[in-house]
C-alpha cells in the first residue's frame, strides 16, 4: 500500500462492530477544536495570573485553582476524548477508575491528617 | 466481552448481498478483507473492544497517578533543611511547557479528525507535530530536572524530592511512551501496516495522549500552583 493511499475504513461493519460508539452525528469541527484549545490556554493563563496576585488569600486562591483545574480536566475528557458523546459503558469504565481513585486517596489523605494541616 | 472469531457463513446475509457486487460480497459485520478476510467480529456489547479496553486502562491509570499525586501532597513540605518547592519552581517556564502539552492535545485531536476524514497525509502531519510538541515538553522537563539537580535537589535528598521526581518522572515516561506510539503510528501509516480500522487506531493513541495531558493539568495545578 503506498503512503498516499487514503485511510481505509471498514465497509460492511460500520453499524454492527462499532455500533453506538461511532456517533458521527456528534462530530466536532476542527474550528471548534481550536476554540476549545484557546479556552484551555486562557484558563491556564488565568491559573498562573491568580497565583501571581499576592493579595489573593489562600482560602480563595486554592478553591479557584481547583475549580479551573477541574474545568480544564473535563473539557479535555469530554471534547478532545469525546467521552461526552460516547457510550455509557466507556464513561462507566473511566469514571469508576477516576471516582475510585478520588475516594481511595481522599480516605488515605484523611487518615494521614492531610486536610487538618 | 471478548471478540469471537468464527468461520464465515456459507452464504452472505441477504441485506449485505443487496448492496455489494456478487464477487465483492462482504456480509454485515465483516471487515473489508484487508487484514482478516472473512472473519467476523461480534462483541457482546456491540462496541469496539479495543476502545473499551483503552478506557478501562485509562481508568486504572487514574489509580496509579492518584497514588503518586497523593503521596506528593503528603510529602511536599517534608524537605527538612534542603531546598523546597518555593525556592525551586520557575512558574513562567513550567507554564510554557504546560502550554506546549495543551497544544499537543489540539494537534492530536486534529489528527484523529483527519483520520476520520480518511485524510492520511493530514493524519501523518498532525501526528508528527504532536510528537514534536511532546518532545519539546519532555526536553523542558529534562532541563527542569537538570536545574533542580544542580541546585542540590537529588532523588534521595528529601521526602519532597523523592515524591516530586517519582510523580513527574512517571508522567515523563508516559509522555515518552506516547511519543514512541505516535512515531510508530506515523511509520506504520506510511508503510500501510495498520490492520483493520485505521481511524480507530489513531483514536486509541489519541485517547492515551489526551490522558497524559489531563494528568499534567492536575499535576501543574496541585504541584506547581497550589502554595505549599
Amino acid at each position: 500500500m503506498s503512503s498516499d493511499t487514503e485511510l481505509s475504513s471498514t465497509t460492511g461493519d460500520t453499524a454492527e462492530t462499532h455500533g453506538a460508539d461511532d456517533l458521527h452525528h456528534h462530530e466536532i469541527s476542527d474550528k471548534t477544536y481550536v476554540l476549545i484549545a484557546l479556552l484551555l490556554a486562557v484558563l491556564t493563563a488565568m491559573e498562573v495570573a491568580v497565583t501571581e496576585i499576592s493579595s489573593v488569600p489562600d482560602g480563595l486562591l486554592i478553591p479557584a485553582l481547583l475549580i479551573m483545574m477541574v474545568i480544564k480536566f473535563f473539557i479535555v475528557v469530554s471534547y478532545f476524548m469525546h467521552l461526552k458523546h460516547d457510550s455509557a459503558l466507556f464513561k462507566f469504565g473511566f469514571y469508576v477508575g477516576l471516582g475510585g481513585a478520588i475516594v481511595l486517596y481522599s480516605v488515605m489523605l484523611t487518615t494521614f491528617h492531610f486536610f487538618l494541616n | 466481552m471478548s471478540d469471537t472469531t468464527i468461520e464465515p457463513p456459507a452464504a452472505p446475509e441477504p441485506e449485505a448481498a443487496e448492496t455489494a457486487a456478487p464477487d465483492e460480497v462482504i456480509p454485515a459485520g465483516y471487515d473489508d478483507g484487508q487484514d482478516h478476510i472473512g472473519l467476523v467480529h461480534h462483541t457482546t456489547t456491540g462496541l469496539s473492544n479495543t476502545k473499551l479496553a483503552m478506557w478501562l486502562f485509562l481508568g486504572s491509570e487514574c489509580l496509579l497517578f492518584g497514588g503518586l499525586i497523593s503521596t506528593y501532597m503528603l510529602y511536599r513540605n517534608r524537605q527538612g533543611d534542603a531546598l523546597g518547592p518555593d525556592q525551586l519552581w520557575d512558574i513562567p517556564f513550567t507554564s510554557a511547557t504546560s502550554f506546549v502539552l495543551l497544544m499537543s492535545s489540539l494537534t492530536m485531536v486534529l489528527a484523529v479528525s483527519a483520520a476520520k476524514r480518511t485524510d492520511e497525509r493530514g493524519t501523518r502531519l498532525w501526528l508528527t507535530v504532536t510528537a514534536l510538541l511532546g518532545g519539546l515538553f519532555l526536553a523542558g522537563q529534562v532541563y527542569e530536572f537538570t536545574v533542580f539537580y544542580r541546585e542540590g535537589l537529588g532523588y534521595t535528598t528529601s521526602l519532597f524530592s523523592s515524591s516530586f521526581f517519582t510523580l513527574t518522572g512517571f508522567h515523563g515516561v508516559h509522555v515518552a511512551v506516547g511519543i514512541i506510539m505516535l512515531l510508530s503510528l506515523v511509520g506504520m501509516l506510511a508503510k500501510g501496516r495498520i490492520v483493520g480500522d485505521k481511524a480507530e487506531t489513531v483514536e486509541m493513541v489519541g485517547l492515551y495522549w489526551h490522558f497524559v495531558d489531563v494528568v499534567w493539568i492536575v499535576i501543574f495545578t496541585l504541584v506547581y500552583l497550589v502554595p505549599a
